[in-house]
């Protein structure tokens, strides 16, 4: 898939002014694992936002297969699924199943293949045992395990996944991202841990709301831990 | 912390109210609802909290939902049975209080053993033929279950606003308390928000 950003740029209005959240920027993705990385606050989650239509360019344009995210929003959510850093805020429904289920209701209309649908997903995710079981009472890792359940039950063509592992133990974040890494889809992945993004074909660092650096994995991690942690 | 979460969760069961069809459940919580609010009796009151009782063990809600869904109506029973025996005398106090808790068991019997898929399936049903009048059932449906859903979440939001305050040995303080905890259930809105569209409900 072609991930495209023409001069797309976020600008918010502040109470002291216009705030640049991202400045004009132009990327080309077509990489199999793209990583993100940044320190806090500068910009990467916007950038990932807006692959996904949650964020609107100020100016500029995202076209993803050649769509454009701002006029063809709910085409490109059909290509690109969103996975954020908190599960909680993803899972909606009451039960691990319902969640899963919510998810279909746009691709599976009659309830009962849904539901089939619903718990295949759940178990190819590990997660049979905790059909019924409300998502509250779930752990941390299952949670997100879950969030990405719902996300993956579409069969989207790009994951977009904004610090999926940031929440987690040492056990829970390595499958949460032997997953992603093992994923058929293309994936877009915000994180803050470096190994991971080592693992990616290639890693933008955004820093103070734009592109740092761009490249080769290894060349960008060192080059933005040069640059938070000075020569 | 995850018990308290259960209140209005649907728990799988093979009870006669499991599997009686949405359609007649919500009709028959909506005469009954009618009914506890136009019968204006202590006796009446009486037995229909008897009967929403009878129909929480015949599908099998746990006792400690019951007794939470009650506590968590607490604050509002002692203010409206105060208002109501200042007002009324003590039998109307008495009558509205176990009008309330019969409403609010009814209601947790419906959502404990109804799927929230289930009712949402039947709203989309139900609001069908209004789709010419340029009603979206879907989004409809999607805003009642997101209602219900809500609450579990909004309860643990007030225990984690709750428990911050105390830390910090503001427990005393109602601001320090309901501040944060409207900022975060209005910050916990738009995350759900973004959730949906994320996942393309509601495009």
């Amino acid at each position: 898939m072609r991930i495209e950003l023409d001069a797309a740029s976020v600008v918010v209005p502040t109470a002291e002014g216009d705030r640049v959240v991202l400045a004009p920027t132009t990327l080309t993705l077509t990489e199999q694992r793209v990583g993100v990385v940044g320190a806090n606050g500068s910009g990467k989650s916007t950038l990932a936002r807006l692959l996904n239509g949650l964020v609107a360019p100020t100016a500029g344009r995202v076209l993803v297969d050649g769509l454009d995210v701002a006029r063809a929003g709910s085409a490109v959510r059909r290509r690109v699924g969103f996975c954020f850093t908190d599960p909680s805020a993803q899972l909606v429904m009451p039960t691990c199943v319902e969640d899963v289920e919510l998810s279909l209701r746009r691709s599976v209309r009659d309830p009962r293949p849904r539901r089939a649908r619903a718990l295949e997903v759940l178990a190819e995710h590990g997660l049979a045992d905790h059909a019924d079981t409300s998502v509250h009472a779930l752990s941390g890792g299952q949670k997100q395990l879950l969030a990405l359940a719902g996300v993956l039950a579409t069969s989207p063509e790009v994951l977009v996944a904004d610090e999926p592992t940031t929440l987690l133990d040492l056990a829970n974040s390595r499958r949460v991202a032997d997953l992603l890494f093992s994923l058929p889809q293309q994936l877009v992945l915000v994180t803050h841990d470096l190994d991971l993004a080592r693992r990616c074909d290639r890693v933008v660092v955004v820093l103070d709301g734009a592109v740092a650096h761009d490249g080769a994995p290894d060349a960008a991690v060192d080059h933005y831990v040069a640059a938070v942690t000075g020569p | 912390m995850s018990q308290v979460l259960l209140v209005g969760t649907y728990r799988p069961g093979r009870t006669p109210l499991h599997r009686l069809p949405v359609g007649p459940k919500v009709l028959l919580l909506a005469v009954f609802s009618l009914v506890v609010v136009l019968l204006r009796s202590l006796p009446a009151s009486g037995v229909c909290l008897a009967l929403v009782v009878a129909a929480a063990l015949v599908g099998r809600v746990p006792l400690g939902a019951v007794l939470r869904a009650v506590r968590g109506l607490a604050v509002l029973l002692v203010v409206v049975s105060a208002v109501q025996w200042w007002v009324n005398g003590l039998a109307r106090a008495a009558e509205t209080t176990l009008d309330l808790v019969a409403l609010a068991v009814a209601a947790l019997v419906l959502t404990t053993t109804t799927p929230v898929n289930a009712l949402l399936d039947a709203i989309v049903r139900w609001l069908g033929p209004l789709r010419r009048l340029g009603v979206d059932p879907e989004r409809v449906a999607l805003a009642f279950s997101l209602a219900i859903a809500a609450l579990p979440a909004t309860l643990a939001l007030a225990l984690e606003t709750r428990d911050a305050a105390r830390a910090r040995g503001l427990g005393r303080h109602p601001r320090a308390y309901l501040t944060p905890f409207v900022v975060r259930v209005v910050a916990r809105a738009h995350e759900t928000g973004d959730a949906l569209h994320a996942r393309g409900l509601g495009d």
